[in-house]
């Protein structure tokens, strides 16, 4: 059985290792299109930071892991896939051939269509290469534009602030980290950034960038409101599209990323998909979706890898999730946190010290979170929603006492106390093998 | 065998001898919001109840992790957080279901139960029984199951918990 | 080590809050919680100052063992002067707020001055706030901490205040924290509501070290043993709690009843810790549900009770259907036997608003009694009381009271002053139970002869925790003593007074001090703290902090004719049990004690006993 892995990320190898495991026998091969040892992209900015070395990104830290497991690791862009006789051709003209082919190529930095984008000093901020560039010119006191206040680029945020550097951040949504947290939320965050010096400017658009002969700050990046923020170095955090070019005109269908089934196999016989780079389940609204995180792109590759290996696994849902240290303070998100049409909420907000927590219902089930300032006991919010477990009379209180949330999940989760029973009708949904 | 912490929350008063204990074996220091362990008080239901990482078998923390800077003990199961890999980014506290490894923001990593290599000092610390140390071969939900069910017995009234011989 | 050389002063005049380090010297020669927050109390106020006003000072002092994991490590005091006695208070609580200050990384707290409107306090960590009370303000203990956690977004705080009781000075107002433990005597209460200050929430993050590590687990893990292989500490208080004591109590005939006509109460065993363990026959369940510790508590005799859901105090009150802080013995006795009511529920419910509204259940139990006494004798009307039949044994009148007394209102005006000033306004002083203004607690000075001098020359007032003759006169802890012989009294009070004096200013229980002596003790403090703690300089320390309050007491106006017992323990003889004649003989104890104490016959402690002190 020959077994290739297209993609070295989180989801690659995950689903080399997990196939490893299923079949002792097999031949793994995995393919990483960076020139670098399997790397965590989540572990950039804390490079950047200045707290590990390039080696503390590593997605396995032992050395020799890969060949010890006998997986073969090898490097190249995948220029076409013939799944009619299952072959890989590389962008070298090599071809590899397989009997289970896993797409997890992941995903890249969409580049805005602005003048001046590609300029010098211009970089996005998702691999070893950019952080390499990044880090000789985000000095201490250096003006750095950041373009895009997203989750990505809040997290960079983080490490440029770190850095010293003089940061202005522009976000083209009204808030910081929309697609994350609510205005409550995000006007905290943008607070917050505001008191440690950081400028913010929402709403607002980068429409060029120009060259100028300033040596300490050569960028000028020209926004919509009529200013010129002068910068040194200009980061591009617009967003992720999916790695799937090399597919035009094969029988692989994409959306906006593969389209899987609850599988993760893709419509080509033998060829799945996993990660960033496909559009599986998001557990909370049960339609496909791309959940650009790490945990979901590990959950993949893992059960990608057992339907591969033949070992029968649905994917019921990935939940999206996601925690953000902004200079301190720390905020997450879970699930449906914009709540549920029908649905009821319980918050409570307290905007002078930086606090908020927010939950949302439906019917007596927990769908969506999200909090600042708060990091005890915090996954409970996910084994709330992701087991769905009925809440009985712990929602009302919870819609009056959001913070009794550990209470509630002490009662319900573990059926300490008076409540709905210890394990709900629907069980917890947890992705399980099913069978052989 | 593998061992694990079994708790009757029906024997627990809610003395926090076993948070001191965790604190004080992991960080040098009586400071029970540095626990491992946790010991919940529903008041209005006469009931304390003590609460840590089982060692589950998906290791959701683990997998979650972006650099391997958990790891499972082969020999004992046990979930291992390398503070020198941790880069404080905080996945595992959010991917965890339990809400059992937490940032600890003091050094920047996060922490769990590790059960103590071996020799839990919260256990050991425990005045009434309500957590012990035992062989046990089960796996993450199964133990929270079964958790769950000698919970679920012990919401019947017990009675006060007496302390207990202690080895 | 051991303490955060820490303290906290917060001037709600001006609202100015300041850190300061903890006197190193005083703590050398006072250690903590009492003794060292009496110290600076008594540098730093007028003993002459009006308990009430802005000039009085408000301490809350944890001691060095306070969040460690020393047994029972977890208690702190309230020290103030208190407005129920005049004379310097003191009051011990548990629960797990005291822990807390101490995580939060301070030792004390020094509260001054007045707010000019309610407020309430946060320390978190090192950031202390001073906030608008105003949306919690005339709510109760259980509501303030509700109200807390929600605002601030954190279970984990505690929290520590008063409810209505105190806002309205109610004498015998207690603090309140963790909802159902209390610094309850003396009126500590009212001197926070004085000061227009509803509530402290703290949540600390810090940890709290030792000097020697080592040392200090096996000195803790050994004591925790001897706790663990006593009868009292290791079995009976666990299963029984303190109402272990109530059918010992009324078979040594030294049970006050009824104002203590009587000494001893034909309902003793329907409200004792038997009847709490036994089901109901109104529902087939008990009213105990289960024991609780305070924080780094091995013994655990707290109790969690429930009342029944149809018992005619709750039936329409679904907010009382859970369980909360049940009967202790004290609580027990003055609610119960002294009143003369023996439903066990109806005590259960006014212990629960007790706790709720911020009273201490001895001194209103107490009030309650004295004015049942004065209701029976006529001196005092069915329209005085507001139209409640105000008869002993009435379990109605006892719930209407506690109803009315810590809001103030009605008949509860007057209960609200204490036994003494009510007694005095109806023309018989005499007929209050009390020692400086406080209520007696559940012996009866007659029946148990140390006692009764106990109480007499306590320094905060009528009191059983200031020097626990019981455990060598009713339990033979360390050894027995005869209960109704004056001979020896004397000095037994001396040493139980010194020692505990010690014990409450360590961070540690005193119900340690069934199974432990300074022996168990002074190694667990010597471990945790610089310096060297013996059990011969804990002794000495305890003596220290004794004639300390005595001179602040002295100086605050009171007197040799203050250790003194109302002319019913001295003249009216018991009549039925092991005590019957017997009436308490002070006037043979009183002068040895004060020369054993180094004090003259008037008692005021001689320039030469202080000074071997060094006070």
């Amino acid at each position: 059985m020959d077994y290739v892995v297209l993609g070295a990320g989180p989801a690659g190898v995950t689903a080399a290792e997990t196939l490893r495991s299923a079949n002792k026998a097999a031949r793994i091969t995995m393919i990483g299109a960076e020139l670098e040892a399997p790397y965590s992209r989540m572990a950039i900015p804390y490079l950047l930071h200045g707290n590990i070395e390039e080696h503390g990104t590593y997605l396995r830290q032992t050395p020799g892991h890969y060949s010890n497991l006998g997986i073969r690791y090898l490097n190249g862009h995948a220029r076409n896939i013939d799944t009619a006789t299952r072959t890989l051709t590389m962008q070298g003209g090599d071809t590899i051939g397989y009997d289970r082919l896993l797409i997890a190529t992941g995903a890249s930095p969409i580049i805005p269509r602005f003048p001046g984008a590609n300029l010098p000093g211009v970089h996005t901020c998702w691999t070893l290469a950019d952080a390499r560039e990044i880090l000789k010119l985000a000095e201490k006191g250096a003006p750095v534009v950041l373009v895009g206040a997203g989750f990505i680029g809040s997290i960079v945020l983080e490490a440029l602030y770190a850095r010293g550097c003089d940061l202005t951040v522009v976000e083209i949504a009204p808030r910081m980290v929309a697609r994350m947290m609510d205005e409550t939320a995000g006007g905290m965050l943008t607070r917050w950034c505001v008191s440690k010096g950081v400028k913010v400017l929402t709403g607002t658009k980068v429409e060029s960038i120009t060259q100028t002969w300033n040596g300490e700050a050569p960028l000028y990046v020209g926004l919509s409101n009529g200013k010129t923020a002068p910068a040194k170095l200009v980061v591009l955090a617009a967003g992720v599209r999916s790695n799937t070019s090399f597919l035009a005109g094969s029988n692989i269908a994409v959306n906006h990323g593969i389209k899987v089934d609850r599988f993760l196999a893709t419509t080509a016989p033998g060829v799945y998909a996993a990660g960033d780079c496909c559009e599986a389940v998001d557990l909370s609204t049960g339609k496909p979706d791309m959940l650009a995180i790490q945990p979901v792109a590990v959950e993949h590759g893992r059960i990608a890898a057992l339907n591969m290996a033949g070992v029968v696994t649905p994917h019921r849902g990935s939940l999206n999730m996601n925690v953000l240290d902004t200079m301190g303070l720390i905020s997450s998100s879970f699930g449906l946190w914009q709540g549920a049409d029908g649905g009821s909420t319980g918050k409570v907000t307290d905007e002078q010290n930086y606090k908020y927590l927010k939950l949302e219902f439906e019917g007596d089930r927990m769908v969506g979170a999200q909090c600042v300032g708060m990091t005890d006991h915090v996954g409970m919010l996910r084994g709330l929603i992701q087991t769905g477990f009925r809440l009985g009379g712990w929602r009302d209180k919870l819609i009056k006492s959001p913070e009794r949330l550990r209470e509630a999940y002490i009662s319900v989760a573990q059926g300490v106390t008076h409540g709905a029973p210890a394990s709900g009708a629907s069980g917890p949904h947890v992705n399980t093998p099913v069978a052989a | 065998m593998l061992k694990a912490l079994v708790i009757d929350s029906g024997k627990c008063t809610g003395c926090k001898q076993c948070e001191m204990a965790c604190s004080y074996e992991n960080e040098g220091e009586f400071n029970v919001s540095k626990s491992r362990i946790r010991v919940f008080d529903f008041h209005t239901e006469a009931r304390m109840v003590p609460y840590t990482c089982t060692q589950c078998a998906e290791a959701w923390c683990q997998q979650a992790c972006p650099v391997n800077a958990i790891t499972t003990d082969a020999a004992s199961g046990v979930k291992i957080v390398h503070e020198n890999l941790c880069v404080g980014c905080k996945v595992c506290t959010i991917a965890c279901p339990f809400g059992t490894i937490n940032y600890n923001a003091s050094t920047g990593k996060v922490i769990k139960c590790d059960l103590c290599q071996g020799n839990p000092a919260c256990a050991d610390a425990c005045p009434t029984g309500a957590i012990t140390f035992q062989d046990i071969e089960q796996t993450g939900f199964d133990k929270m199951r079964s958790w769950a069910s000698v919970a679920a017995k012990g919401s019947e009234t017990s009675g006060p918990s007496t302390p207990t011989a202690k080895h | 080590m051991g303490w955060t050389r820490k303290i906290l002063r917060v001037n709600l005049t001006t609202g100015t809050i300041k850190t300061e380090p903890l006197n190193m010297d005083w703590a050398m020669k006072y250690l903590g919680q009492r003794g060292l927050a009496s110290k600076y109390l008594i540098e730093e106020i007028d003993p002459k100052v009006d308990p009430l006003s802005a000039d009085n000072k408000l301490i809350f002092a944890t001691g060095p063992l306070t969040g460690t994991a020393a047994s029972t490590g977890g208690r702190y005091s309230v020290i103030t002067k208190g407005p129920l006695t005049n004379a310097i208070a003191c009051s011990n609580s548990g629960g797990y707020w005291g822990a807390e200050l101490k995580f939060a990384g301070w030792d004390m707290v020094i509260v001054e001055g007045k707010a000019s409107k309610p407020v309430y306090m946060t320390i978190f960590d090192d950031v202390c706030e001073i906030h608008d009370a105003e949306p919690i303000w005339g709510t109760s203990v259980w509501k303030t901490d509700a109200w807390l956690k929600k605002q601030h977004q954190d279970p984990m705080i505690h929290v520590t205040g008063i409810g209505v009781a105190g806002e309205n000075k109610v004498l015998y107002s207690a603090i309140v924290n963790d909802l159902h433990r209390a610094a309850g005597r003396s009126g500590v209460g009212a001197v926070m509501g004085s000061k227009n200050l509803k509530a402290i929430a703290v949540r600390g993050t810090k940890g709290v070290k030792v000097k020697d590590g080592g040392r200090f687990l096996k000195a803790t893990a050994t004591a925790k043993q001897v706790l663990q292989q006593n009868a009292v500490t290791g079995a009976g208080l666990p299963t029984y709690g303190t109402q272990v004591l109530m059918n010992v109590i009324n078979e040594a005939g030294a049970m006050p009843t009824r104002n203590h006509r009587q000494v001893q109460f034909e309902g003793a065993h329907d409200i004792s810790a038997e009847a709490m363990a036994t089901p109901r026959k109104s529902d087939g369940k008990p009213n105990l549900l289960t024991n609780q510790a305070c924080f780094g508590c091995t013994i655990a005799c707290g109790r969690i009770s429930k009342i029944d859901e149809n018992h005619f105090t709750i039936k329409n009150k679904p907010e009382y259907w859970h369980a909360s802080g049940g009967l202790e013995y004290e609580a027990a006795w003055a609610l119960g036997s002294n009143t003369g009511v023996n439903d066990l529920d109806a005590l259960t419910y006014v212990n629960f608003i007790c706790n709720e509204q911020g009273l201490d259940p001895i001194s209103f139990g107490a009030t309650v009694s004295a004015a049942m006494e004065l209701y029976d004798l006529g001196l005092i009307t069915k329209e005085q009381t507001g139209g409640i039949e105000l008869k002993f044994g009435s379990a109605e009148a006892l719930v209407k009271c506690v109803e009315l007394t810590g809001k103030a209102e009605g008949f509860g005006r007057e209960l609200g002053l204490g036994s003494l000033r009510l007694c005095t306004k109806y023309g018989r002083p005499d007929l209050s139970m009390s020692v400086k203004g406080q209520e007696f607690p559940a012996y009866d000075g007659r029946s148990i002869q140390g006692i009764g001098l106990a109480y007499a020359t306590s320094n905060r007032g009528a009191c059983h925790l200031r020097g626990y003759t019981i455990a060598s006169e009713i339990l033979g802890i360390p050894e027995k003593t005869d209960p109704l012989e004056t001979a020896g009294k004397p000095g037994l009070v001396k040493a139980f007074q010194d020692a505990t004096a010690a014990v409450d200013s360590a961070g540690i229980c005193v119900f340690t001090t069934f199974a432990w002596t300074l022996n168990d003790i002074a190694p667990q403090v010597d471990a945790a703290c610089e310096g060297s703690w013996t059990p011969e300089s804990m002794l000495e320390l305890g003596e220290r902090i004794w004639n300390m309050e005595r001179v602040f007491n002295n100086r605050a106006g009171l007197s040799s004719k203050d250790d003194n017992l109302p002319p019913r323990l001295l003249t009216e003889a018991a009549q039925t049990g092991p005590a019957k004649g017997k009436v308490n003989g002070l006037a043979q104890m009183l002068p040895e004690y004060y020369q054993l104490r180094g004090w003259t016959a008037d008692g005021v402690p001689t320039n030469e006993t202080l000074s071997r002190l060094s006070v």
